[in-house]
């Protein structure tokens, strides 16, 4: 990054003052003025026309312009901070710039196909190149597995968190503990790829929205034992000793005690954990082969799902077909907002209390 | 600086219930012990082996149902760079899908560090206090955002977009070889799988990196502060050291992730094989992608070859995985300050 010495120089400025000089507050303006105008003008001779790029180059030179007035005016330790003040605020900009774009292309393109007509109907029938059909399969398709995903993996997660918190100790805990988060690291499509060899090469079952929900539980599993470890680590000591000493067995503790007061984070886990898994399209594929028609049993036949809907109308060179992988997505993302956000807000209001 | 309990939650951590939990000592009568108590506990140890068991059968089920396939195979599988499974006789390899995975990975680690250790340091340090927390937040969305809408992003939006940049970089710097193109064609290419990658691993490094840089010791930086250190060089002398083996740890994790990264990757990247370095060509495939582009007219021993893909996929973001966790715990093991 920045070649500047840090180790002894002091500021260039008059000997005797305690501090260098300093620029004026006013400089900064100056200077981003300055960026932008040089941007414009780079904008004209050249042929770039992207409004991304433009703030880029314009932060860009903006950057150039004040290290250099800061090395010239108040000397080169001065500058170096300031040009990584600059550069940090600039990598949060950058964050933040996806984030907006996804979003506003993802309302502004899918907010003309979404409709009632689109959220009640299925693709039965509908060609890429006819205007109708919408997602209602889909929707059905996806609730109906993350749904069974949450009743497979939430007990046994919590089991396996009760175990690694309040009894386990020694290697296999350790053990335990270490491929929980091996299963974390492990890619989507390999859980989907688990499932197909065993579930229906081994097992010799057809795809259905079943084995997709057991895809989806592996995936789930290592986020809810990890937030649900964390809550139960949280539950004060002194809760559980005074249960003891009314003669309470620790399994009962357990259930009716340290869990209840670890429930609103726990929870917190889970609906975060439901958040990811609803956007999870590679396991899906090949688990749940997707259908056009409405299926509302999970257990028999293909069933289709959002994340793997926006895949394969995403893939058609229609623009009726495009259109609908948009709306499609606007539905994906503000459910899987609203879970996100209601998982914090319960947290937020346990914590209060 | 104190941790936000509420804020989301990364693990870095390799051990497990460290809680000292006093065990409810009945010396007395041992007979206390109810044996619904012993029930319970063995309950929930046989969830843990369950995941044990698991993590075994999805190592066991991969194998199994590969080796078909390999036998059957009339390439090399590690070298052959083409992919035509269910041909009579098969023949396929992963050396280009591999290739593929690892380049987009590693760019997408390249581009995608520096600026997440940047908003790392900008929540942890640069930014008013009561603005910390919303703004994480607001990086950790991005995380929320599926994969599969990035790809809808990354190929509908984000290449149109990039072509202005690609044409530059090969009209300017097409002498690098990185950097070359045949006859300046840009488009779907690996660098822009690359930077879509990035915005996705973007979130989980940035909040990692978070979590070790709120560790620092305030002592360590305060003193940096008092000996006249400006905020940076008291980044460079307390922060940045002490984060270092977290940071690399995150990277690492960002990289696994971006390794089996699927959907984004399959929608962008227009699915060729072969080993190339020009990674603003449009082609480029990984093998995740692959998974999802050949799985629809793959036949038995087509579905065996993407298996035994999957499996070698398995297998690096595993060593990915565990050398991330390796370098965290040593570092824990070492300066005994991470509670």
């Amino acid at each position: 990054m920045s070649t500047t010495t840090v180790s002894s120089t002091t500021g260039t400025g008059g000997g005797l003052a305690l501090r260098g000089q300093k620029l004026p507050n006013a400089a900064f303006p100056v200077i981003a003025v300055g960026a932008v105008v040089l941007t414009v003008l780079l904008y004209l001779v050249t042929s770039i026309d992207s409004t991304i790029q433009f703030v880029l180059i314009s932060g860009v030179l903006y950057l150039i312009g004040q290290t250099v007035a800061s090395v010239l005016v108040e000397g080169s330790r001065r500058a170096a901070d300031r040009f990584v003040t600059t550069l940090v605020y600039l990598a949060f900009l950058l964050a933040v710039i996806p984030l907006v774009a996804v979003l506003a292309n993802v309302i502004a393109k899918g907010v003309g196909r979404l409709d009632v007509g689109f959220l009640s109907h299925s693709m039965r029938g509908i060609g890429a190149r006819d205007a109708g059909g919408g997602i209602y399969h889909a929707l059905i398709g996806t609730l109906e597995q993350i749904a069974l995903a949450s009743l497979f993996a939430v007990p046994f997660s919590l089991l396996v968190a009760i175990y690694l918190v309040e009894y386990g100790r020694g290697r296999i805990s350790r053990t335990i503990s270490f491929f929980v988060d091996v299963l974390t690291g492990l890619p989507s499509v390999i859980a989907g790829l688990f499932i197909l060899a065993f579930y229906i090469l081994a097992l010799g079952q057809k795809p259905s929205g079943f084995a997709g929900s057991l895809a989806l539980t592996i995936l789930m599993i290592p986020i809810v034992v990890r937030a649900a470890e964390e809550m139960l680590k949280l539950v004060p000591h002194e809760l559980r000793e005074a249960s003891y000493a009314l003669g309470v067995p620790r399994w009962r503790t357990i259930l009716k005690v340290v869990l209840p007061t670890a429930l609103p984070g726990i929870v917190t886990g889970v609906m975060l954990a439901v958040a990811r898994v609803a956007g999870e399209t590679a396991p899906l594929l090949l688990t749940i082969f997707g259908t056009d028609s409405i299926n509302f049993n999970p257990f028999s036949g293909p069933q289709s799902a959002l994340p793997l809907y926006i895949y394969s109308q995403a893939g058609q060179p229609q623009q009726t077909a495009v259109d609908r992988a948009w709306a499609a997505a606007l539905t994906l993302i503000a459910l899987v907002m609203l879970l996100n956000v209601v998982a914090r807000l319960i947290a937020r209001m346990a914590r209060v209390r | 600086m104190t941790s936000d309990p509420d804020g989301p939650r990364t693990h870095l951590s390799g051990d497990g219930g460290s809680v000292a939990t006093t065990e409810p000592t009945s010396s007395s009568d041992a007979a206390r012990v109810s044996p619904v108590d012993v029930f319970f506990k063995n309950l929930t140890r046989t969830a843990g082996l369950g995941l044990l068991a698991l993590i075994a059968a999805i190592a066991v089920f991969l194998v199994v149902k590969a080796t078909s396939a390999l036998n059957a195979n009339t390439g090399h599988f590690l070298t052959t760079t083409e992919w035509f499974p269910n041909a009579s006789p098969p023949f396929f390899g992963v050396a280009a899908l591999l290739f593929g995975t690892l380049l987009t990975a590693v760019i997408a680690m390249v581009i995608a560090v520096p600026v997440a250790v940047g908003i790392a340091l900008f929540i942890t340090v640069y930014a008013p206090r009561r603005l910390a927390m919303p703004l994480a937040f607001i990086v950790d969305l991005l995380a929320a955002v599926p994969s599969v809408i990035f790809g809808l992003w990354g190929l509908l939006v984000l290449v149109p977009r990039m072509d202005g940049l690609q044409m530059w970089l090969t009209d300017y710097f097409g002498w690098i070889p990185l950097f070359a193109t045949d006859n300046g064609a840009v488009g779907r290419s690996i660098f822009v799988a690359s930077v879509v990658l990035a915005i996705m691993i973007l979130p989980i490094v940035a909040a990692l990196s978070r979590e070790v840089f709120l560790q620092v010791p305030i002592a360590h930086k305060e003193a940096a502060l008092a000996l006249g250190a400006t905020r940076w060089e008291m980044i460079r002398a307390a922060v940045l050291p002490y984060g270092k083996p977290g940071v690399i740890s995150a990277s690492m994790l960002g990289l696994g992730r971006a390794m089996g990264e699927t959907i984004a990757v399959a929608l962008v990247l227009p699915a060729s094989f072969g080993i190339s370095w020009k990674i603003l060509a449009p082609a480029g495939n990984t093998i995740a992608a692959n998974v999802a582009n050949g799985f629809a007219e793959a036949n038995n021993t087509g579905r065996g070859a993407l298996i035994a893909s999957g499996l070698v996929l398995f297998i690096v973001t595993m060593i990915v995985n565990m050398a991330a966790r390796a370098v965290i715990a040593r570092r824990r093991e070492f300066s005994g300050a991470a509670s």
